[in-house]
């Protein structure tokens, strides 16, 4: 059974802006004030995330909510093992298979095929597995013989369906999203819509992070409220919402 | 936690597939990320090969652009140089051949090394891939380069009947690895520096042209005359050494291999404290 756990865990950043990403003004201002540790006042820091708990488990589907800057993509990037808490501890058990970028690695030269197995390459699925599933990810895209042609060639809306059926080809066993995926092409529409579904119905454990309130509802069976890097409110998708909705109004009046 | 996973036989689980920040140390971790990344050639080949195939998918001889550019300078410098230094063609077009190759080679990766983790951030800050396999996907791919620009140096001997011998040829391949080892720390390092100081690369550049001139690549290093002790300070020289020098039928010097062997140790030893260090701070830096 998949499952994450997160105890206490904070993840800092450190702001390098401008001087401080520069080898020569580093050196320049630790020789000049003598003390290296001058520096510390120079540096901004950002908490995006601080002493953060959690635990998910096999069936949970969870819905990010939170203002800009909240701690959402944080979040989901130290969940996909991409940062590393600066403090506290994570535990991840089960394959991982992150969804921010759907466009991810694709490669406009390469042929739609080629663009399939790059991708799988990435999530670290066997060569064996990606061709068995090809006829089936090939069939969805509707793409036929263009699959051997480089993406250069395809229209705005065939380079969408190749990622989208690249991209929902795996079997996830923890789900993480950033902003639910959003095809605009009426006619793939409730094709994508019904594979997506099925996509996360598969997964064992799923966080998607997404403004869409629908999506939410029809999607996660939990909602987590993060504000300012910290968790507001964690519970059943329709309480979490009311309470957000409350604390919003009350900011509007 | 871990007995539930136990109970579940349904699912066959990888080592990769448990992903725990606190279970052991930074170092153990970086040992980890090396081990991993190695591990895992099926795809950093894949996807270095795949990169030479897209610089060059839409032209008809692919790589072998840069051989024919590289034969090309290795003939023309090779007549001026030749000519100035009076040496006979001979004497001088394998050495220049195999010299400018393995040059290219080392300038190449440093300077992609410098650029590593920065040109490849959005499959950092998508997913969890260890560091070192991006690393040698870029010396893959370079070294990939580096044998076609090798063919040259086959041709030349070919035309003037040089044959390195079995043996010399086994000692120069012996000789790329240990200049390979050495390529490793180097990227890593200086992938990591690149990464944090972003004026470091334009730096490197300019050393990598810089040493090109004190590097005895077009010049011999017997014009140095008593001046040859100087060359024993250039790391670089031994490690072409230890691959020039047994493609041309002479045995490279104890001395080539015994800097490139304390390099390669000291260098995997600072570079690992630092990766052990900083690793997990590349992708905040990007």
């Amino acid at each position: 059974m998949a499952s994450i756990h997160l105890n206490d865990v904070s993840v800092d950043f450190v702001l390098y802006q401008g001087s401080a990403r520069s080898l020569k003004k580093t050196l320049l201002r630790s020789s000049t004030s003598g003390v290296l540790k001058h520096d510390a006042h120079h540096r901004v820091t950002v908490k995006a995330l601080s002493n953060f708990s959690l635990t998910l488990e096999h069936g949970d589907r969870v819905g990010l909510i939170g203002g800009n800057g909240a701690g959402k993509t944080t979040l989901l990037r130290v969940l996909a093992g991409v940062y590393e808490p600066t403090a506290g501890r994570i535990r991840v058990e089960g394959r991982v298979t992150p969804l921010f970028d759907i466009g991810l690695g694709l490669d406009m030269d390469a042929s739609g095929y080629d663009n399939i197995r790059m991708r799988a390459a990435y999530f670290g699925i066997d060569a064996d597995e990606v061709e068995r599933k090809m006829d089936d990810i090939a069939a969805f895209t509707e793409l036929g013989d263009y699959l051997n042609l480089p993406v250069r060639t395809y229209s705005a809306g065939m380079t969408l369906r190749l990622a989208f059926a690249a991209a929902t080809s795996v079997d996830p066993e923890i789900l993480l999203m950033d902003e639910w995926l959003a095809v605009s092409d009426t006619k793939f529409l409730e094709k994508a819509q019904r594979r997506a579904e099925g996509f996360v119905n598969r997964s064992s454990i799923m966080v998607v992070a997404s403004h869409v309130e629908d999506v939410l509802k029809r999607l996660c069976n939990k909602l987590l409220w993060l504000e300012r890097g910290t968790i507001q409110r964690f519970g059943p998708v329709d309480e979490v919402l009311v309470a957000y909705h409350a604390q919003s109004a009350g900011r509007l009046s | 936690m871990t007995s539930e996973s136990m109970t579940a036989p349904r699912l066959r689980r990888r080592s990769t597939d448990i992903y725990d920040s606190g279970d052991r140390s930074q170092a153990e971790r970086a040992w980890e990320d090396l081990l991993e990344g190695g591990g895992r050639w099926r795809l950093w080949s894949k996807l270095g090969w795949h990169d030479i195939r897209k610089r060059y998918r839409r032209s008809v001889l692919g790589p072998f652009w840069l051989t024919l550019s590289m034969a090309v300078m290795v003939a023309s410098l090779g007549l001026i140089y030749g000519t100035l230094f009076r040496l006979d063609l001979e004497n001088y077009l394998p050495f220049l051949a195999i010299g400018l190759a393995t040059w290219t080679f080392i300038a190449s990766f440093l300077n992609e090394g410098c650029t590593s983790f920065i040109d490849l951030e959005p499959l950092i800050k998508n997913v969890r891939i260890p560091m070192s396999l991006h690393i040698l996907r870029v010396l893959w791919r370079n070294l990939i380069i580096y044998v076609h620009n090798i063919v040259i140096f086959a041709g030349v001997a070919v035309i003037f009947g040089i044959w390195p011998g079995v043996g010399g040829i086994l000692l120069a391949v012996a000789g790329l690895g240990l200049l390979l080892v050495n390529a490793g720390w180097i990227m890593l390092l200086c992938g990591i520096i690149c990464t944090r100081f972003r004026d470091v690369p334009p730096i490197v550049a300019s050393v990598i042209q810089l040493l090109f001139f004190v590097t005895p690549v077009m010049w011999k290093p017997e014009l140095l005359g008593d001046r040859r002790y100087l060359m024993a300070l250039n790391p670089l020289y031994h490690l072409i050494e230890a691959i020039r020098a047994p493609l041309l039928g002479q045995l490279p010097g104890w001395e080539n291999w015994a800097v490139g062997l304390l390099l390669a140790v000291a260098g995997w030893a600072f570079t690992f404290a630092v990766f052990a260090r900083f690793r997990k701070r590349i992708a905040y830096w990007l």
